[in-house]
């Protein structure tokens, strides 16, 4: 009883927050339907990325990989071949999953941080190719004024697409983490030992964990691409995954909707911050130790923290 | 495309020398990571903050002792700084998981970077080698830089020093076997809190004599800190966490890999290191020689 209520309640906020976000740029300025849609993309990706770290328990240290090679395969579909922009955009997630693919194969053999550091030097290896393939990539200078389909060239249009896709992805990653598949990739990282004794190929469902959430990221680097018109090679650098990273950590590890929080507040940071000082990391940083310190599981963590016993307290009442 | 004997042993030590550089600020990682368990990201800032210390302290004195008293108290400034930040903050962390701490080291960077954006700002600086040490000598009848001999002979000091201190001093043997058992070197009556605090200033101060011997061969810039520490990572990995003379090992296949990528293709030629660390990850996930972990 007490469970459904919780439910319907929930079901309003996100309703009605997403009303609020349909009519939001009719009158909004474009600045902040910019900002917004920025948002969603990184929410994305940050997503994608708490599928294999917070779901999977994997050491996913080279996730922005995806993401670039998502939007880099958009960017030369629609640059260098005559071949319709759909075309394209579908080829972003798929350039993405086949990359994870390949890493991935290599990487789940290993664990822990040897599972991560053999995917930071394959995805950097991606990376310098990417960086000094001046006639192909375009190198550091990236991709720039890539043409945009007319349904989607208005800034707004462009909104209303990324969040569309956001959604549909919201609730396909909200289907996958609680399907089969996805409660095996969490029992996995609460205990691989006992899901191998069982019988379970936990290899191949890390790998497919790996290929699904970046599938995502390259969705996120299509969207990015579908707002911006250009790619840069820092997309595919290191830090941007250490980024990505601290998303996933401000918001929360375990939490669906952590991610989404971590990466709406590093993106207003660093637009609105950024703006009034150039040491917007250095505030950052600190709330990142904040965080580290005092709130482990993020924000949302904690929130969901506060807000459990009282639900499991309720319960056993109600019995 | 064709090549003299002298051009490629030219190459090949300036390679070489260049690897000097990376194995130093290597061993300290790789030491604090055998020891401590910490990835710790800001290392490379540690290192960028060495190589700004040792600009401003050559600018200090007329003509070259500015930079040999650079050489001295650029990685002693590192150092106090990495005590600050150990005693002030690491120390509460150390039985946090691993991802933790990397991303916590992450936001000490990140503090760390703008720190010297605020000290220093944000242009290019630049750094002269002492007049005894510039110029070049002839090699084979090529010409080789002196500042890259100068590093090829002070790499394989700092090894014997770092050898002799974990080898032949008691801090040292306690550090390794604090990298091995904590718990039991804590049960035996040490202070292992401040065994960790040593180790990693020690680690850290040897992130500040790289960056104080990188700063006269490159313009000292920001962002020069996250293109060297996923360098480092990826040398202390292959070498073999924690082992010094994997550190070694790991910097010269980096170091070298890329200066003849720099004589046969200089457009990919930092994707040739990367295709090397590749190969080793592949053929040996735990690197090339025995690691602590």
């Amino acid at each position: 009883m007490f469970k459904e209520m919780v439910h319907s309640k929930w079901l309003g906020i996100v309703a009605g927050m997403l009303v609020v976000l349909l009519v939001l740029p009719l009158f909004a300025p474009r600045f902040y339907v910019y900002i917004l849609a920025l948002i969603y993309v990184t929410a994305l990706l940050a997503m994608s990325l708490n599928m294999v770290v917070g779901y999977g328990g994997m050491f996913q240290f080279h996730h922005a990989v995806f993401y670039g090679v998502g939007a880099y395969a958009v960017a030369l579909m629609i640059t260098k071949t005559s071949m319709p922009a759909w075309i394209g955009f579908m080829a972003g997630p798929v350039a993405a999953a086949v990359t994870g693919l390949i890493i991935g194969w290599f990487c789940v053999r290993l664990t822990k941080l040897y599972f991560g550091m053999l995917q930071i030097s394959l995805g950097s290896l991606i990376w310098a190719i990417v960086f000094r393939w001046y006639g192909f990539t375009g190198g550091d200078d990236g991709i720039h004024g890539v043409p945009m389909p007319s349904l989607i060239s208005s800034l707004n249009s462009s909104y209303y697409f990324i969040l569309i896709i956001l959604i549909v992805c919201l609730v396909l990653m909200y289907m996958i983490i609680k399907s089969p598949f996805g409660s095996t990739l969490q029992a996995i990282r609460d205990n691989s030992q006992r899901c191998e004794a069982v019988g379970i190929n936990v290899r191949r469902y890390q790998l497919g964990g790996i290929v699904v959430a970046t599938f995502f990221a390259g969705v996120a680097g299509v969207l990015f691409v579908a707002l911006e018109r250009s790619v840069f090679a820092e997309m595919l650098f290191w830090v941007m995954s250490l980024e990505i990273f601290i998303m996933c950590l401000l918001g929360g590890w375990f939490t669906f909707a952590g991610p989404i929080l971590g990466a709406a507040v590093t993106v207003a940071l660093r637009t609105f911050v950024g703006r009034y000082t150039e040491y917007w990391t250095l505030i950052l940083g600190v709330m990142l130790i904040l965080v580290i310190f005092f709130l482990p599981e993020g924000v949302m963590g904690f929130f969901q923290g506060l807000f459990k016993p009282k639900v499991k307290e309720a319960a056993e009442r109600g019995k | 495309m064709t090549f003299g004997p002298a051009e490629l042993i030219c190459q090949l030590l300036v390679g070489i020398s260049r690897s000097m550089i990376m194995f130093i600020v290597c061993a300290g990682l790789s030491f604090v990571l055998g020891v401590l368990r910490i990835p710790n990201i800001a290392h490379g800032t540690l290192y960028m903050i060495g190589a700004f210390a040792t600009f401003s302290i050559t600018a200090m004195f007329a003509g070259s002792a500015g930079f040999w008293i650079a050489l001295i108290v650029a990685p002693l400034l590192v150092a106090v700084v990495s005590l600050v930040a150990e005693r002030a903050l690491f120390c509460h962390l150390y039985q946090r998981e691993h991802l933790m701490l990397l991303l916590f080291t992450f936001a000490i960077s990140l503090i760390l970077g703008d720190l010297v954006k605020i000290v220093w700002g944000a242009e290019y600086k630049s750094v002269s080698a002492p007049a005894l040490l510039k110029g070049s000598v002839s090699l084979l009848g090529a010409s080789f830089p002196r500042y890259n001999l100068f590093l090829i002979l002070v790499g394989p000091l700092v090894a014997i020093a770092i050898w002799l201190f974990t080898n032949k001093t008691k801090i040292g043997k306690i550090s390794r076997a604090a990298a091995v058992d904590r718990e039991m070197v804590g049960v035996l009556g040490i202070n292992v809190s401040w065994v960790f605090a040593i180790a990693f200033v020690i680690g850290c101060y040897l992130a500040g004599i790289g960056g104080a011997l990188v700063a006269p061969t490159v313009s000292i810039t920001l962002g020069m800190d996250h293109t060297l520490i996923i360098e480092a990572f990826l040398i202390v990995i292959i070498g073999g966490l924690g082992n010094m003379w994997g550190a070694l090992v790991g910097s010269l296949i980096f170091g070298i890999t890329h200066s003849f990528g720099v004589l046969f293709w200089p457009q990919f030629a930092i994707v040739f290191p990367y295709i090397a660390v590749v190969v080793v990850l592949l053929l040996r996930p735990k690197g090339l020689l025995k690691s602590v972990w």
